[in-house]
């Protein structure tokens, strides 16, 4: 594709840290954290910010690991702001000190997202590996008190999905103007415990019917973002919105990449240390490896859909097939698509453990984990 | 809520949305949570009058002036989108 017909990114991933007070087993961070030693900067994001603000970015999202452990984090986000970016925090909310939110809200933050685990301490603790359950509710209500928009982003899976009723109870209660509830897409530490975080059919059939009817009720009060699961759909997700068309991400070391998974792929790195964003966006191998459809193999190349799912997505090629070139095993026309097919029919096997048996992170080697369950990795809090 | 909007009512961005100029593209956008909306001229100019004094009626006037031609449904018919999406507060008079 010439380098002059492609429009700059909207929005900016920035991942500032691999530490995180959580342990999440689904963490989308890379299965090797960067460690804190080798995180970029202060001056160095100063500097990514003007440069993406030039090339286009409207907003930026930062987020991690936990954010909010970057020192540096409330001047990074006054900067952001000064260039006229709408800023986004992407946080756990352990950390959200009133002071420190305080400090935010003067510093020009747009808008505020929590996770939240599940609708309870017991369980909420014990996916998060941390007692963390009454701070997020508290930091919740705090960024309803400073007049933020908050966002509450649930990460929906085997262990949580069952409750969504009752998540959706807090939803409502905290006044959340949106909700995100995504199911796990299984990539790095989700893929490594798929088995354990994969939903049963009937489990994904109730919790839509749930979100539909919350959805409809309150639809004057509140964005509703479901996140299907792939692995239950015929036809792969439009990655991104396409490879290197609307975001970039930029981890803790400065790696750009055109999605929070690319990390994973034989592609040479591109480094916002030894690069300008501009040419890493325009012209670097990672960003124009797969930008448009030239690249496509058959069948997505002949098929009617490639301008609508264009391919799907590379890093689920790359993860289950070993070449990221392939169609997504997750469309129905993949010769691969068994790969899929298989982890849904365990995941529907009436021998697999009661999803409420299961329990959250708990160290490797420690022995099994819940009746007939695999051991989970366990994401560390950080690297070194 | 996509119906209509009251001629009375005086519009407003809602507090969390942001308009302002995309150098990069050469236009107007709105910036909220994990969204970007891109505006056309006439978009731009009906939200660049919507600062919560002035009431539709007003608005209509202001543009039927710019315009020399009649834009009253173009502008409540775009303001009940946005008032839908609650990116547009309402302000109504309750002294009438």
């Amino acid at each position: 594709m010439p380098e002059t017909t492609v429009d700059g990114p909207l929005g900016l991933l920035a991942e500032l840290t691999h530490a995180c007070p959580l342990s999440c087993s689904y963490c989308s961070n890379p299965l090797e954290l960067t460690k804190r030693s080798a995180e970029l900067a202060t001056a160095d994001w100063h500097r990514v910010l003007d440069e993406a603000a030039d090339l286009g970015v409207l907003q930026s999202h930062f987020s991690g690991g936990e954010p909010l452990l970057r020192r540096d984090l409330v001047e990074l986000v006054g900067h952001a702001s000064s260039l006229g970016m709408y800023t986004n925090l992407v946080t756990s909310a352990i950390g959200l000190s009133r002071p420190r939110a305080q400090a935010l809200r003067d510093a020009g933050l747009d808008h505020v997202q929590v996770s939240i685990q599940a609708d309870e301490p017991v369980l909420s603790d014990r996916l998060a590996g941390i007692s963390s359950f009454d701070k997020k509710i508290e930091a919740a209500r705090l960024v309803k008190e400073l007049g933020w928009p908050l966002t509450l982003n649930v990460v929906l899976h085997r262990q949580n999905i069952d409750r969504v009723e009752a998540i959706l109870g807090w939803v409502e209660e905290l006044g959340a103007d949106r909700v995100e509830l995504a199911n796990t897409q299984y990539y790095g530490w989700a893929l490594a415990n798929r088995s354990a975080l994969l939903p049963s059919r009937e489990q994904l059939e109730n919790a839509e019917k749930v979100t539909r009817a919350f959805r409809e009720r309150l639809r004057d009060r509140t964005d509703v973002i479901y996140v299907i699961p792939d692995y239950y759909s015929r036809y792969p997700k439009p990655c991104m919105g396409g490879w290197g068309d609307r975001q970039l991400v930029i981890g803790p070391e400065g790696n750009a990449w055109p999605c929070l998974s690319a990390h994973e792929l034989p592609l040479p790195k591109a480094n916002v240390r030894e690069h300008p964003l501009d040419w890493i966006w325009r012209s670097s191998p990672m960003f124009t490896a797969f930008r448009g459809t030239d690249w496509m193999p058959d069948p997505c190349r002949s098929c009617e859909r490639r301008e609508v799912d264009l391919g799907g997505c590379r890093c689920q090629a790359f993860q289950l097939t070993g070449d990221m070139t392939r169609t997504d095993p997750v469309c129905v026309l993949s010769p691969d698509r068994h790969l899929i097919d298989e982890a849904v029919a365990a995941a529907n096997d009436p021998a697999t453990a009661d999803p409420a048996e299961q329990v959250g992170p708990v160290p490797v080697g420690s022995g099994p984990v819940g009746l007939g369950m695999p051991e989970l990795a366990v994401r560390p809090h950080r690297a070194d | 809520m996509t119906g209509t909007v009251p001629l009375t009512g005086r519009p407003a961005l809602a507090r969390f949305v942001k308009m302002r100029f995309d150098k990069a593209r050469d236009r107007q956008v709105l910036l909220g949570p994990e969204t970007v909306v891109t505006l056309n001229p006439t978009g731009a100019d009906i939200l660049g009058l919507c600062d919560g004094t002035r009431s539709v009626a007003d608005i209509v006037d202001e543009l039927g002036r710019r315009y020399d031609r009649v834009v009253d449904d173009e502008v409540t018919q775009f303001l009940a989108q946005l008032v839908a999406r609650r990116w547009i507060a309402i302000e109504e008079d309750t002294g009438a």
